[in-house]
């Protein structure tokens, strides 16, 4: 069996080099900064910042969050300062932590999406683009983008039309769809590089006490170790439909064996968000984890056990010590 | 790194839990986090264990710290049983494991001179008031301490009030103890007689809203520290939002985790509070 320490974690992501496959969710970790207190932020795979927009917005009135069963809904909004303060703030100070980071974008109409990838494709320190298509189409009343694949698919195009070749573009899809693979497809189709998924799911809360909704935004979504079967699920169909397109796990990942659970449904790297609010250490022991994992199973890299899930079992883990190993 | 600098996340081991009238008060064994302590710094503090499925962080203000004894460091929070985190908390016990999240926020500035200062708080709201009195008689000031409580039971340090204080009221709704009423009933006379030049205050929040509008009227400043509801306590999830007026006179939804939880009581917008004004930065209808 390999010692944990001779277990190669790099991965190729859409062809950027990580050192290893643990990305933190975009909102989760602010633009890194926050995080630094609890370990190093250039140790991560990469830093995905919340989602930023054009200009400077307020978001919604509180309560924002309320806690469910292993999970929390969130209606913030997309609080945040505006792409301005963005690259002149955030982005440099992540550059001089030698983080990578994947900026997250969202806009509310396709001429919001077309600037924002502009200005952040001509910024320097840029790893890669994340689309947050979760948004409401201000041209379309309101209706979220992620969930038609044609209105998906044309954001995906006027992004990946101003951002440089060497950066990827990844697509962030919701899983409230009737045709996933669909969506996949389309945004694909229009020149995403990859997909990372899963998007949070709407949900509701009532408050026992005004039998009224919890959130002052009435709805919100919802994330944590709740969704993270459905996440896995939502993996492993797109993987399934489309084995070479590269994809980014997120969904209530917990521990390193949830990181691993995601990678042999079909993720090439995770994303680590919820529960970093529980424990802000988590993202780098999960990156420990995840080591310790695939070495007691006697793999020797990361990217190896990539969608394995998808072909038959064989006995090949036979001959390693499967003590422990059936009850994660 | 120094002494004071940023947060530690530490698996701490439960010295001791007593319970004081209707409250809890928890110390916890967390090497190095007393050091970086200031009054008015709170504790974020994971709940229900390892396999818990209460994802949230509790935040909570830090009543005292212990920098070194026998134990190590320590820091004892005050807390009420109000939902299954608290209840979880409330049977935790000698040796048990609580991960804690410390110190975090901005504590409450000192004032630079020898200065009057009232110290006003609502229920367990009290909890960092004593360490700040402390402070506050060290640097030579004069602490005069209002609390209140809906009743007896919910008052928190009466006794240890007198004994940090030049003098302290009592209020009660109820009339169980001391003057029957709200602390705002008698802050009023306790600031002019005084001559405050500081009121310090934690509490619920329209119990801060009318402390600054006291210390307003007396031409006090005012350190109003917030028990908004937070998930993560460190400045990521965004969720603990409150309306602030900046020093350029604009309006910003800020985030009280980081920026508070004590803020300068002119500066928040008390009766916004809930709601995003519509000449905050960035709303999403009206405003510049």
């Amino acid at each position: 069996m390999p010692s944990p320490r001779d277990v190669d974690l790099r991965v190729d992501l859409a062809g950027i080099l990580l050192p290893n496959p643990v990305m933190t969710a975009s909102g989760c970790a602010a633009a890194g900064r926050e995080l630094d207190a609890f370990f190093d932020v250039a140790d991560l795979g990469a830093v995905v910042t919340k989602s930023i927009m054009l200009d400077p917005r307020a978001g919604r009135p509180t309560p924002r969050m309320a806690e469910t069963p292993s999970g929390m809904l969130n209606s913030i909004g997309l609080q945040g300062p505006g792409i301005d303060s963005f690259l002149g703030q955030e982005l440099p100070w992540l550059a001089r932590r030698r983080a990578r980071a994947v900026v997250s974008i969202a806009g509310s109409t396709l001429g919001e999406y077309a600037e924002l990838a502009r200005r952040v494709g001509s910024s320097p320190g840029v790893s890669a683009v994340e689309v947050n298509i979760s948004c409401p189409n201000v041209a379309n009343r309101g209706m979220v983008f992620a969930c038609d694949p044609y209105q998906a698919a044309k954001v995906i195009a006027v992004v990946r039309r101003d951002v440089p070749r060497g950066v990827p573009v990844f697509a962030k899809l919701s899983p409230d769809v009737t045709d996933l693979v669909g969506v996949a497809e389309a945004v694909v189709a229009a020149g995403a590089s990859g997909l990372s998924m899963i998007n949070t799911t709407l949900g509701l809360a009532i408050d026992p006490g005004t039998l009224r909704p919890v959130l002052g935004g009435v709805t919100g979504g919802l994330s944590g170790p709740a969704i993270r079967p459905l996440a896995l699920r939502c993996v492993w169909q797109v993987h399934q439909a489309m084995p070479d397109v590269p994809i980014i796990g997120i969904g209530g990942i917990k521990t390193g064996f949830d990181a691993l659970a995601f990678l042999v449904a079909g993720a090439s790297t995770v994303q680590v968000g919820t529960v970093i609010f529980h424990d802000p250490g988590a993202p780098m022991r999960i990156v420990a984890e995840l080591r310790d994992e695939l070495s007691r199973r006697a793999f020797t890299s990361a990217a190896q056990v990539v969608g394995l899930a998808h072909t038959p079992a064989t006995d090949s883990l036979a001959a390693t010590d499967l003590e422990g190993l059936r009850t994660p | 790194m120094t002494a004071s600098a940023g947060p530690l996340q530490q698996r701490a081991e439960v010295l001791s839990r007593k319970q004081i009238g209707a409250y809890h008060i928890l110390t916890l064994v967390a090497p190095g986090v007393a050091e970086r302590c200031r009054p008015g710094h709170f504790a974020a503090l994971a709940v229900g264990g390892p396999e818990s499925g209460m994802l949230l962080r509790r935040a909570f203000s830090i009543y005292r710290v212990r920098e070194s004894g026998t134990y190590g460091g320590t820091l004892d929070v005050v807390f009420d049983v109000h939902g299954p985190g608290t209840a979880w908390l409330a049977t935790r016990g000698p040796h048990d494991i609580v991960d804690v999240v410390a110190p975090l926020g901005r504590p409450f500035a000192l004032p630079a001179d020898q200065v009057p200062c009232v110290l006003v708080g609502g229920g367990y709201g009290s909890a960092p008031l004593f360490t700040l009195a402390d402070r506050l008689r060290e640097r030579g000031c004069t602490v005069h301490m209002v609390l209140g409580a809906s009743t007896e039971q919910r008052l928190f340090g009466a006794l240890e009030a007198r004994r940090s204080a030049h003098s302290s009221v009592v209020t009660t709704e109820d009339g169980s103890v001391g003057v029957r009423g709200r602390v705002t009933d008698v802050l009023s006379e306790v600031v002019g007689r005084s001559g405050a030049a500081v009121v310090y205050a934690c509490g619920p929040m329209a119990m801060l809203a009318a402390v600054a509008g006291v210390a307003e009227a007396h031409g006090a400043w005012s350190q109003c520290a917030v028990e908004e509801a937070m998930a993560c306590g460190i400045g990521v999830c965004m969720t603990c939002v409150l309306p602030v007026v900046g020093d350029d006179g604009r309006t910003r939804m800020v985030r009280s985790c980081v920026e508070g939880p004590v803020f300068r009581g002119d500066r928040v917008r008390w009766s916004d509070v809930g709601t995003v004004p519509a000449d905050a930065l960035g709303a999403a209808r009206g405003g510049p």
